[in-house]
């Protein structure tokens, strides 16, 4: 077979390819699509008249965002803040506390670690359902028997979020430092370095690749969690995904109005999503996705 | 606004104290006499860590096991009750066959699409594989509670007499048929594939990155190697490319898989666990929320650690495998 036939093979295969995803691509955003042009539609019109006509005529239509204007005065706006609240600090602890324990993991000696090491392996395979119910009622038990008030307040919330991110933090932080070079850190010691120091200057501003896809996918988990935020944040301070089951599920109040509220929870993740799409992609890549 | 401001002060008091925390532990450690002192860093670094997992997961996840043989109220022990009770109620043996059927349907699903997505795009030039990639792998930004509302939308249903507003519902009218209330029929467990389809949706974009990255380190010469035999494109991809990537699909698959055995927002949102669609995470929801049964809701979810324990092992050689590879 000669090179102008492989090249034609090849080009065939281009087009091919390209119809194929064009198909794949417009069936995967139909859903989206449909509920987007919804919300931004008078409801006079949006109850009678199927999005597609207006996607097929954008420019003979009325457009508002009303619905967007509601959704935050009746409450989505709170729900905003509460769900920030909840999200910050629940990425940003666990990676403290994996990191130092990743660091132990990686170049410190100490009997048990493999043990200790398949644990955590294991757990990362276990369903959060199965410890959330103790977890609950140890801290009812704890708040009667201290009159220190934690079910129904964002710390509780950040410890079980914490607890929950370490087994593959610690895992996919371990991964990483693993590829650090160890000669820098045993020079490091031949210096009089601590260990402290060590992972204070040396590993963890080395470590920040993986920090950050970290975060990236702790941030998105976080957001988009409805069961912790529903047990530990509850009503008082519904968080975006509890608001948004609320609203579905109470009928008669309209699909615009559940879109709405829909979108404004989707504006910071695929904001973040878009802007970092590339940790994304190498976090994945280096194991970190939760099972 | 007080919410902003305190929650600003929260996330600095946080990062302070846990940096306190661990330079104390630290400076107790450095008290220590050297040979001993030495030997116990490890426990300055790791502290925090373990009594997290221990007093969140660990701990509890015995207690849960302890407390699947005990009442209602979680007081007195009733031996096997609630496990008898479970695997006697044709209704739990219907959620046992729904959660088989997510199971079956949705890795294989989604690896099949992920890994067709991959290869496509790997032949189209570099700035529509990246527009088609962002688009198929946009849902993983989205929480399990939005697509639920997206797709709701799309299976929508209107009385009859109004007008149709649900996708689904207008090509099935546009071909001759009357309009179903898609959510609502459990025939075959309709229900539950439709709900399928949305965690397909969202995970799609997963394994097409995964798996794209592993075809795009396929070595070049073999694919030539093949074209000059005179492979056709499928020759290509399932005796050339396929063959290499096998192991990435597999890892893939069983990533997939262990999320499915824990499925439950969707199912949550959609249906509320309603017309035959529940599973086990979701009974265990509806057990310990609705109906405040401990010892019950406990033994469905021993249940689910029950079955999820051997792709524990799947787990432990896949990780095996790739310190192998390192």
């Amino acid at each position: 077979m000669n090179k102008g036939k492989i090249s034609h093979l090849i080009r065939r295969m281009n087009v091919g390819s390209t119809l194929g995803m064009m198909f794949l691509v417009t069936l995967w955003s139909i859903p989206t699509v449909g509920l987007l042009i919804t919300s931004l539609r008078p409801s006079s019109v949006a109850e009678i008249s199927p999005w597609w006509e207006a996607f097929f005529n954008p420019l003979g239509q009325a457009w508002t965002i009303d619905a967007y204007q509601s959704s935050l005065e009746s409450g989505m706006l709170d729900s905003l803040v509460n769900t920030i609240v909840v999200t910050v600090p629940s990425t940003i602890l666990p990676l403290m506390i994996a990191a130092n324990a990743a660091y132990a993991f990686t170049f410190l000696k100490f009997r048990g670690k493999e043990l200790f090491f398949a644990t955590l392996v294991a757990l990362m395979v276990i369903p959060l359902q199965s410890s959330l119910i103790p977890v609950l009622r140890g801290m009812v038990a704890f708040q009667k028997a201290f009159d220190v008030r934690l079910t129904g307040t964002f710390v509780s919330a950040w410890v079980v979020h914490s607890a929950f991110a370490l087994p593959l933090a610690i895992y996919t932080l371990r991964n990483y430092m693993m590829t650090l070079p160890h000669e820098l850190i045993e020079a490091a010691t031949v210096d009089g370095a601590s260990y402290y120091q060590i992972f204070w200057r040396l590993v963890l501003p080395m470590s920040m690749p993986a920090l950050a896809s970290f975060a990236i996918f702790q941030f998105l988990w976080v957001w988009n969690d409805y069961l912790i935020a529903f047990i530990f944040v509850g009503e008082q301070k519904a968080v975006m995904t509890y608001r948004l089951l609320r609203l579905l599920g109470q009928y008669g109040e309209g699909w615009r109005d559940v879109a709405a509220g829909s979108f404004i929870s989707l504006i910071i993740p695929l904001f973040v999503f878009f802007a970092l799409q590339r940790f994304i992609v190498r976090g994945l890549l280096a194991g970190s996705v939760k099972g | 606004m007080g919410d902003i401001i305190f929650g600003l002060i929260s996330i600095v008091i946080g990062i302070v104290v846990s940096y306190g925390l661990y330079w104390l532990l630290n400076f107790l450690v450095s008290l220590l006499p050297g040979s001993i002192g030495r030997k116990a860093t490890w426990f300055a670094f790791l502290t925090p860590a373990l009594v997290l997992v221990i007093l969140v997961l660990i701990a509890p996840l015995f207690q849960t096991v302890i407390w699947s043989f005990k009442s209602d109220n979680a007081k007195e022990w009733v031996g096997f009750k609630n496990y008898v009770d479970l695997f006697t109620d044709e209704r739990f043996l219907g959620i046992l066959l729904n959660n088989l059927l997510w199971v079956l349907v949705v890795p294989v699903v989604t690896v099949a699409i992920g890994t067709a997505a991959a290869t496509l795009t790997n032949q189209v030039g570099p700035t529509r594989e990246r527009i088609f990639k962002s688009l198929i792998f946009m849902p993983m930004a989205i929480s399990f509670v939005a697509a639920s509302t997206i797709w709701a939308y799309f299976y929508a249903y209107v009385p009859p007499g109004r007008p149709e507003i649900g996708l689904l519902n207008s090509i099935v009218i546009s071909m001759g048929f009357s309009a179903q209330p898609w959510l609502t029929m459990d025939q075959g467990r309709l229900n539950s594939f439709l709900l399928m389809a949305v965690l397909v949706w969202l995970q799609v974009g997963y394994a097409m990155v995964v798996i794209s990255s592993a075809i795009k380190n396929v070595p070049t010469e073999t694919l030539e190697a093949a074209q000059l035999d005179g492979a056709s494109a499928w020759q290509l991809f399932s005796g050339v490319i396929l063959p290499q990537v096998w192991g990435t699909v597999m890892s893939v698959f069983v990533t997939i898989l262990i999320l499915v055995m824990k499925i439950f927002d969707i199912v949550l949102a959609m249906t509320r666990g309603n017309f035959t669609t529940s599973v086990l995470a979701f009974e265990w929801y509806k057990q310990f929320f609705e109906n405040s049964n401990i010892g019950p809701a406990s033994a469905v979810v021993t249940v689910l650690v029950l079955l999820i324990g051997p792709l524990m092992y799947l787990q432990i050689r896949t990780v095996r495998h790739q310190e192998a590879l390192r």
